[in-house]
């Protein structure tokens, strides 16, 4: 009987044990994340600003004041000049023809989706928007290059008579206008249905029409979430490589112009890594400290989008 | 009076129909988007209709032939294949796998079953939400600092042994431009993807379940194990399939990580199915072998092909790929749905 119950006490101490240690390497794998957010951030600002273990870091041999308003990218070429306000500019082409296209037509389709379309139909067209979502962004980047450019941007500039690059901004912009419309589109949903019915119901008694309720009631009482879905959407758009690689090219130029070549932060980066550079070389950290730029940016965004959603929140019961 | 309220009533509704047709129209302009660009691939891939015609004589030719999936890549454009890249996909998602559901789906079950609301919880899921915002090109230079060169930490590239049943697998260290490095990159880029996802299967798993069987004895890993994971499963399946197609479809970290741009033998020298067995030694130098996969062969014959007739050899690779990743998105549904109906709480 003694022994019995010493048997069943190891047991359970063993049990205990194993129990521990689950919820230990459970713990550890949570911690994963962790680790890999604090590496990224380890691995940019060693390359890019401390230079740990021997090697040079980029802003040890440019100055950020020139990093940041040098009007040149021209890495390969002499010792080099790595003013990143073209990259900046190609950027901001890109991301701000993609939220002119994929920012109304998302949020156009959200409001349809939530206020006017049957279940049966929204049953159907959302699983069709994920697929839009779910194209890798090489199959962008190629109908960009091999049907918008030639088939429709090109007729529309010689219409104006502007001239037109094999690679640019619109048609990369484009491509990520559309990437985006189902990002947009699904969170704006989500938190339009959120909100009560009885909101809308107490518009309709008051004689107002789908319009007056959809613009002027749900879409306000759900604004925090629609705005955290469009810097989302825009964050996206920020960091997206390969369509705008393949479509908007790789020339760095400081330009007012969308319909040339130009080069983003994010294929600046592809372009240098498949390049030649020694490892080490000024030319090669170059790419961690546009990385670190990119990061900050949308890192930024992400967090604001948080700030947003927590703190504006309208909360209904 | 009743005259202006009507006309304002009028031009109200009118307002409220003009903004309906806007709204259906813009709904419309996503799904006509998906249509133009499937059917403009699709009949440029097979000849059908080419207004993009790249090179001339041989614009109208059907490019979506049996050698683009047996061949290996050619200089020639008509007898060019993808074979190379379409193993390298397969074993880099294969690797991902497994590297990144333990690890995705333990963090899950920690978050869902274990963790106390306080500071650190919190921390680990803004820190997830935040990665998943992280651009892909960043996470292609993590792993490019982190696996390719392991932060220069080893000066010669040296080597270890694991020995298996079958041989020895050797590792390379640093990972250099192997299938690990690309496998250990991809694995952290969707990982708060199989997160986020597994986490709201585990969600759905009623409490009732969980109480009644703490109730009858059983400690909290047995009801994890034997209870909430079984019927968790589906919703996690569902999860990692769409991750992994979303790992399929990603070129700039792979690009970045050193993916070989032009390779004539796929990873471990294992050109057939049967050899998986036959060749067992190959298989364990797998992970240590150079690749290519399907987005980055692509990419290559887009861009960096002095002959466009490869524009049109890449529209048929496209096709292929998006039937792969279709395949995998209808699994996905077919889980979702199948499952999802047996298990009626």
């Amino acid at each position: 009987m003694k022994g019995q119950r010493h048997s069943l006490a190891a047991k359970a101490s063993g049990r205990r044990f194993w129990e521990s240690s689950i919820e230990f390497s459970l713990f550890s794998c949570a911690l994963v994340s962790v680790l890999t957010t604090a590496a990224i951030i380890f691995v940019l600002f060693s390359e890019a600003i401390f230079g740990l273990g021997g090697s040079v870091a980029f802003f040890q041999e440019v100055s950020l004041w020139h990093f940041l308003t040098d009007t040149k990218w021209a890495p390969q070429y002499g010792e080099g000049e790595f003013g990143i306000l073209p990259l900046l500019v190609g950027t901001m082409w890109v991301t701000g023809i993609a939220a002119l296209i994929g920012i109304p037509f998302g949020l156009a389709t959200a409001v349809y989706l939530s206020e006017y379309a049957s279940p049966r139909t929204r049953r159907i067209i959302k699983p069709l928007l994920e697929i839009l979502a779910g194209i890798p962004t090489v199959v962008y980047g190629y109908f960009a290059l091999v049907f918008i450019t030639p088939l429709v941007i090109e007729p529309f500039a010689k219409f104006f008579g502007i001239p037109v690059d094999t690679f640019n901004a619109v048609s990369a912009g484009l491509v990520v206008g559309i990437m985006i419309i189902p990002m947009v589109s699904s969170l704006s949903e989500d938190v339009l249905r959120a909100v009560p019915r009885g909101l809308r119901e107490a518009g309709y008694a008051l004689g107002s029409t789908r319009f007056d309720v959809s613009v002027k009631v749900v879409i306000p009482a759900a604004l925090s979430g629609i705005l955290a879905s469009f810097l989302l959407a825009i964050s996206r758009a920020l960091g997206e490589t390969m369509a705008v690689n393949i479509a908007g090219g790789v020339r760095p130029t400081l330009t007012a112009n969308p319909f040339e070549q130009i080069c983003t932060m994010t294929s600046n980066i592809v372009a240098m890594a498949g390049s030649d550079a020694p490892a080490g070389s000024v030319q090669y950290q170059s790419i961690y400290a546009v990385a670190l730029s990119l990061f900050a940016i949308t890192f930024a965004m992400n967090v604001l989008s948080q700030f947003i959603l927590n703190k504006y929140r309208e909360v209904y019961q | 009076m009743s005259d202006v309220f009507q006309r304002r009533l009028k031009r109200r509704q009118r307002t409220s129909r003009i903004f309906e047709l806007v709204c259906l129209l813009s709904t419309w302009f996503g799904l006509v988007v998906l249509v133009v660009l499937l059917t403009g691939l699709m009949l440029k891939a097979t000849g059908t209709w080419d207004p993009t015609a790249t090179g001339a004589a041989k614009a109208t030719e059907n490019w979506l032939t049996p050698t683009l999936l047996t061949n290996h890549m050619s200089s020639d454009p008509e007898r060019a294949g993808m074979v190379a890249s379409i193993w390298g996909t397969c074993w880099l998602i294969l690797l991902t796998a497994l590297l990144s559901v333990p690890v995705g789906l333990g963090a899950a079950v920690y978050l869902e079953e274990y963790a106390h609301e306080n500071w650190l919880t919190r921390f680990i899921r803004l820190n997830i939400a935040n990665l998943a915002g992280v651009p892909s090109i960043v996470f292609g230079i993590l792993g490019l600092t982190a696996f390719v060169r392991m932060f220069g930490f080893f000066g010669d590239p040296t080597a270890i042994g694991v020995p298996l049943g079958i041989g020895m697998l050797k590792i390379p260290l640093p990972f250099g431009k192997s299938l690990l490095s690309g496998a250990f990159t991809l694995s952290l880029l969707i990982l708060p993807i199989v997160i986020i996802a597994s986490q709201e299967a585990l969600r759905a798993v009623p409490q009732s379940i969980r109480h009644a069987s703490l109730a009858i004895g059983a400690t909290k890993w047995q009801t994890i194990w034997h209870q909430v994971l079984p019927a968790s499963l589906p919703g996690v399946m569902t999860g990692v399939i769409l991750a992994l197609s979303r790992a399929i479809g990603e070129t700039a970290p792979i690009i970045v990580v050193g993916a070989a741009s032009y390779i004539r033998f796929n990873p471990g020298n294992i050109e057939r199915m049967s050899e998986l067995v036959t060749k067992a030694d190959g298989l364990l130098l797998v992970p240590s072998s150079q690749y290519t996969v399907m987005p980055l062969q692509i990419y290559n014959w887009v861009l960096n092909s002095p002959d466009p007739e490869f524009k049109n050899v890449a529209s048929a690779a496209i096709v292929v790929l998006l039937v792969i990743l279709l395949l995998m998105n209808g699994i996905a549904v077919y889980i979702r749905n199948h499952f999802s109906k047996r298990l009626d709480w």
